[in-house]
């Protein structure tokens, strides 16, 4: 009887453990947040934490500025081209890298994290020589490309974690039920990767709209959004930059909750209609 | 012929997992191969469906030549060893995958599923996730799922091995029951000799890449064409002597009456444990032998006996039991054992 008691006891004391710990975790990710919030709805025209008093002038000095709002638009057009690309590239990439029999074929998977290694600014120091020779400088799309290549690690190390533990039987028992390999792969393997599918394309989206250092480089003077928050931090310091930032928290919460809503789930789905 | 296998080679780098493999089956027949792993029973089956191309050969299904043929224009049911199932789709949905493949209508395709589910009894389980389901009825689904577009042939890979026995049993006879309902041609590739036996019209046992001999169960039990297949199949002694002059010197037994045409020179001679006896009815057989019993099993119908016989090879007897006869000799004891000539067979040397 005490021994048990003793054994439940021990057993409630890591849980408790563990739950200080993720609390902890917690507050250290969510209290920067706890400060821009406030911040953005304040009352006066410098960072002042806490606010002296709230409004909603910097929303409204956001939504008045035509050059908040077009780098706004420039970075969702080039973040969702950005994901498009990533995504059309890097899913048969996967494939390749998971499926074939070629010796090296290693060395080559680990090479596709090589944009996560390298130091971005590297990177856009090196692009920015190919781009102006391209007139890709000062474009949005230019831009888009550029972020395929860091976010193309990303769906490369999603997508064939998750189609190594895919069973190929299926595919087999697919093609001897008749089906060709288009089909094969849009009815059978795909659908079962969409988890890894849906955060792959997730992390694209947020890896480019939230890329900085080679907007700096590359959009010139279109700029992006992340761009656009960096130089008015340079020019003018004021709560603007709290409501933007708060904007595209919400926005990016938005995407989130359309990952959840189709990455989870989606095994349940009825394919045959 | 539903199936003819001809010629078959396939290698992997320097191994031939197939050496040349010829196999007819008939149309509604259920042949068996039986093999050891890594016996390249798979890898046949794999060619049959289309997984594998063969470096030689040709495969042959209703008379028409599919050997270079993908998996889909085959018209081959499969059922997988872990079933492989779409765990996406509900049971109704894997069932109906195949016809949608063939583009059917869309009220055949409701019929078909239904009568696919009624076959295999899972009528109520229509809209449920393979992962909602037991093993045992997972195994039906891929079973309907591999039948409901009427397939030329149906092939069945090991696919009671992740089941308990019981289970097994029950699914063996529920299979054959099918098979034999729809007429279905057959292939069906299994270790397990007990299982060949209970299924099978026919049997092919395979050992490194080749057929050793196809034949009926009872034939290939009494009458093995290699040594391998002897061993394989049931248990069995086999006892090497030398022939001569129409009889054989066996260690411990002394002369054997062989067939007359049996050429002078070594032989083996299969002796199958049940046709050794014990006791009384030993003085009447013209074969017999001293021997020292070295364990008994107790296997309810029967007790399994380990003897060491006077002039030196161990035999392995399997003598009935009945609940009024005395028990089996124990460990230890001293028993004469004898076989009737015509309980021999001579095993061909290869």
């Amino acid at each position: 009887m005490r021994r048990s008691k003793q054994r439940s006891q021990q057993r409630s004391t890591g849980k408790l453990l563990l739950g200080i710990f993720a609390a902890a975790v917690f507050a250290f990710l969510l209290l920067p947040l706890l400060v821009v919030f406030p911040i953005s709805f304040s009352s006066a025209s410098y960072l002042q934490f806490p606010p002296p008093g709230y409004s909603l002038q910097w929303y409204q000095r956001y939504l008045d500025d035509p050059s908040w709002i077009e780098a706004t638009i420039r970075s969702v057009q080039a973040a969702t081209l950005c994901t498009v690309l990533a995504m059309g590239l890097g899913v048969p990439l996967s494939f390749f890298l998971v499926r074939s029999r070629l010796p090296g074929i290693r060395l080559l998977d680990r090479l596709t994290a090589a944009p996560i290694i390298v130091p971005t600014i590297i990177i856009s120091i090196a692009l920015y020589g190919v781009f102006s020779r391209l007139q890709l400088i000062g474009e949005w799309y230019g831009v888009a490309i550029a972020h395929t290549v860091l976010a193309l690690p990303f769906v490369v190390i999603l997508v064939s974690a998750s189609l190594r533990s895919f069973d190929e039987a299926q595919e087999q028992a697919a093609a001897g039920l008749g089906a060709s390999w288009p089909w094969i792969i849009w009815r059978v393997t795909l659908p079962q990767l969409r988890p890894s599918l849906v955060s792959a394309a997730f992390l694209s989206f947020i890896s480019s709209f939230d890329e900085l250092v080679l907007a700096m480089f590359l959009s010139g003077t279109s700029m992006t959004l992340p761009k656009k928050m960096f130089d008015n931090i340079l020019m003018e310091i004021d709560p603007t930059i709290a409501a933007v930032s708060v904007l595209q928290i919400l926005l990016v919460s938005v995407a989130l909750g359309l990952t959840t809503l189709f990455g989870r789930g989606a095994l349940t789905t009825t394919i045959t209609r | 012929m539903q199936l003819s296998v001809q010629g078959i080679v396939r290698r992997f780098g320097p191994v031939a997992a197939l050496g040349g493999v010829d196999l007819d089956v008939a149309e509604g027949e259920f042949l068996t191969i039986l093999g050891p792993s890594g016996s390249g029973k798979t890898t046949l089956l794999k060619t049959i469906a289309g997984f594998e191309i063969p470096d030689e050969g040709t495969v042959l299904v209703g008379g028409e030549d599919v050997t270079l043929a993908p998996p889909r224009r085959r018209d081959v049911g499969m059922v997988f060893q872990n079933y492989a199932l779409f765990p996406h789709m509900t049971v109704a949905q894997n069932i109906a995958f195949p016809l949608e493949m063939r583009r059917r209508p869309r009220e055949e395709i409701t019929r078909r599923v239904e009568e696919a589910l009624r076959l295999v009894e899972l009528q109520a389980f229509g809209q449920r996730l393979p992962r909602q389901l037991s093993g045992g009825q997972q195994q039906r689904v891929a079973l309907a799922r591999a039948v409901v577009f009427g397939p030329r042939l149906l092939l069945l890979d090991e696919p009671f091995g992740a089941l308990d026995r019981k289970l097994r049993e029950s699914l063996q006879l529920e299979v054959r029951r099918l098979q034999r309902n729809l007429r279905l041609t057959t292939i069906f590739i299994t270790h397990d000799q007990e299982e060949a036996l209970i299924m099978s019209d026919r049997i092919a046992v395979m050992d490194k890449g080749r057929i050793e001999q196809v034949g009926f169960p009872g034939d290939l039990y009494a009458r093995p064409a290699t040594r391998f297949v002897a061993d394989f199949l049931g248990e069995s002694n086999l006892l090497e002597g030398t022939a001569k002059g129409g009889g054989a010197e066996l260690p411990g037994f002394g002369r054997v009456p062989l067939p007359s045409t049996q050429p002078d020179g070594p032989v083996t001679l299969l002796l199958r444990p049940e046709a050794l006896r014990l006791g009384e009815e030993v003085e009447a057989l013209p074969c017999r032998a001293r021997g020292t019993v070295i364990d008994t099993v107790f296997l309810g119908l029967s007790a399994k006996l380990r003897l060491r016989l006077e002039g030196g090879p161990v035999v392995l007897a399997r003598i009935p039991l009945r609940p009024s006869a005395p028990p089996p000799p124990a460990e230890g004891d001293s028993v004469t054992v004898g076989f009737s000539a015509e309980d021999v067979h001579v095993v061909p040397r290869t």
